[in-house]
């Protein structure tokens, strides 16, 4: 798949997101198109995880610890082919596995995420079961930067660095919002970098909604052998929608039928320049 | 007489360094907590089988959970105490939610710290465990229970969480007993009363039984290792063919043993009187194990009394 492709991929991505929140009238809008770039360069390019392989010991995984932005998973999985578009169109419908947070209920989820703070202690531990079975396969965990400020976040890094693990890769989603408002307004994260620098691991900056930056960072991992990576991607809370981006509003604000209409016509204005 | 057998705990580690000998794939996650649960020589023998987190543990138990992912039949052991309150929310969504085989094991449990007070008691852990859905609850009694949930907990491939106390234990069950996490023991069967007691306190319950055998007075005790899933078949049987029901427990009075018998009792239609001991809610005695035990009237001569009086005898 070329960059090309790609692109358009997170075009079509993003429509999805839209829709299917816009159809269930429920959602995490701004998160899920602030990580799909990230999500759509992991699935496509990265991950090498499929409905196949899925069930094998021996592959890398992907632990969605920023729950919420689960229509973005969702989205990703279902075009990977581990669920129709029909099972996807009963997110948020009675008895369906398809909710507001992810579940090993559904092909293709790893962990049952929501809670924040999660996702990174259990992905030291699976890429602590690599390293105990000499096994070569990575561990990638998507967290958002507001859910930085959960202590047991900080405790997972301790135990990554202690073990070495080189085969983890945290990516923060750094879209600089959060419920409240900026998450520099709500408790200061930053120095992000020199945080998990300080803790053992190596850093790396990206912008986070650019594919070729994103394929060029994912090559260089691991930045160095016996340390942990993190990636800081920076990205925009809403991203690729004009008026949904960086509005706090829409961290899970769902769109009217206007909105609805505005974004996805945004979407096809750039889809169809790439014809 | 009964002999008196080594502490729980140190079956516990014991059996586990026999059972991660024959299986690599048995890792252990400890929070600086390899002292206190005895595993000094396990981390001697078997140093690429356990993980050290160091004091944290929320990570504990997020590491296990994605040890248990990869593959890896895992024990997490940290103090009660912590364990199932600090971590109370990995236990709830990484272990139980995610249904991850995940052996959590609570070392030092109940007041088994004794002096340390109350930051150190986990008098909490059968309530909070138990309301949270897919977990198994196991206090075992004697060493012989201690033994074999570890043994069963190696294939037992859902999250359950074991209780051990630190002080030696009565040997109660004969050899040849079966124990299966889910199924209670009947020790003894006697048609006055029935005494049900869970851990530790099981050994309480025997004493008081042969003080009350002296009076004439004959009491089935039943060892109700596994809080949950509860033996609802045997209580109910037991309870529908008797006078009066004492429930003995190293825990609150609240959520625990005790509660989960008045439950059953009300929903069954069951016509028989129920007194539960173990914690009140008040700021608790400070004490040695033993002393806050009998404190609680769960001395077996209280237990004795408590029955009588329970018969109006």
């Amino acid at each position: 798949m070329d960059l090309n492709q790609l692109k358009i991929k997170s075009l079509e991505y993003r429509k999805t997101i839209l829709d299917i929140i816009y159809k269930s009238g429920a959602g995490h809008t701004g998160g899920s198109l602030s990580c799909i770039d990230i999500l759509n360069v992991l699935y496509n390019k990265v991950l090498d995880i499929n409905p196949k392989n899925f069930n094998e010991k021996d592959r890398n995984h992907y632990i969605h610890s920023k729950g919420h932005s689960v229509e973005a998973l969702y989205t990703v999985l279902c075009d990977q082919g581990f669920f129709s578009r029909k099972d996807l169109e009963k997110l948020n419908h009675f008895n369906s596995h398809f909710i507001g947070h992810p579940t090993r209920k559904i092909l293709g989820i790893e962990h049952n995420t929501g809670a924040l703070g999660h996702g990174l202690s259990v992905a030291v531990g699976l890429a602590l079961s690599k390293k105990i079975d000499k096994k070569t396969n990575k561990v990638f965990s998507l967290l958002g930067d507001g859910e930085l400020s959960e202590g047991s976040v900080w405790e997972a890094c301790t135990t990554a660095s202690k073990y070495h693990l080189d085969n983890l890769i945290v990516i923060i989603d750094r879209n600089d919002l959060q419920i409240t408002g900026k998450t520099e307004e709500v408790n200061p994260i930053e120095p992000i970098d020199k945080k998990f620098e300080s803790f053992g691991f190596e850093t790396i900056s990206t912008n986070g909604n650019n594919i070729s930056e994103l394929l060029n960072v994912f090559k260089e991992i691991p930045i160095q052998k016996n340390k942990p990576t993190v990636i800081i991607a920076k990205t925009t809370k809403g991203s690729g929608v004009s008026f949904i981006e960086n509005q706090i509003n829409w961290h899970h604000k769902v769109p009217s039928e206007d909105e609805y209409g505005r974004a996805i016509s945004e979407l096809n204005e750039k889809l169809n320049s790439y014809e | 007489m009964n002999k008196i057998g080594k502490p729980n705990l140190e079956i516990f580690s014991e059996t586990l360094l026999s059972e991660a000998k024959k299986n690599k794939d048995i890792i252990v996650v400890t929070s600086d907590s390899r002292g206190s649960g005895k595993l000094v020589p396990f981390g001697k023998e078997l140093p690429d089988q356990i993980i050290e987190v160091g004091i944290a543990e929320q990570n504990l138990v997020g590491v296990s959970s994605g040890l248990a992912a990869g593959g890896k039949i895992v024990f997490g052991v940290s103090p009660a105490s912590f364990l199932t309150a600090r971590s109370l929310e990995q236990i709830k969504n990484d272990v139980a939610y995610s249904d991850r085989n995940v052996s959590l094991i609570g070392i030092s449990a109940g007041i088994s710290y004794g002096q340390l007070g109350s930051t150190h008691h986990s008098i909490h852990d059968f309530a909070t465990l138990r309301a949270i859905n897919n977990m198994t609850i196991v206090a075992p009694a004697d060493n012989f229970e201690a033994s074999q949930a570890i043994k069963q907990s190696v294939s037992y491939d859902h999250p359950l969480y074991i209780r051990y106390g630190k002080k030696p234990m009565m040997d109660i069950h004969p050899p040849g007993t079966e124990f299966k996490i889910g199924k209670s023991i009947v020790v003894k069967k006697g048609e006055d009363l029935v005494i049900l007691a869970t851990g530790e306190t099981l050994q309480r319950a025997y004493l008081a039984s042969e003080i009350l055998k002296e009076s004439n007075i004959h009491c089935s005790i039943i060892s109700m290792h596994t809080i949950k899933p509860f033996d609802k078949k045997t209580f109910i049987e037991f309870s529908k063919n008797s006078k009066a029901i004492l429930t003995v427990e190293e825990h609150s009075i609240f959520g625990g043993l005790g509660e989960c018998c008045a439950s059953l009792i009300a929903q069954n239609n069951i016509n028989v009187k129920l007194k539960i001991l173990g914690i009140p809610d008040e700021y608790m005695i400070n004490g040695s194990q033993a002393d806050v035990l009998d404190h609680y009237d769960m001395s077996p001569e209280k237990i004795a009394k408590i029955s009588k009086d329970l018969l109006n005898k």
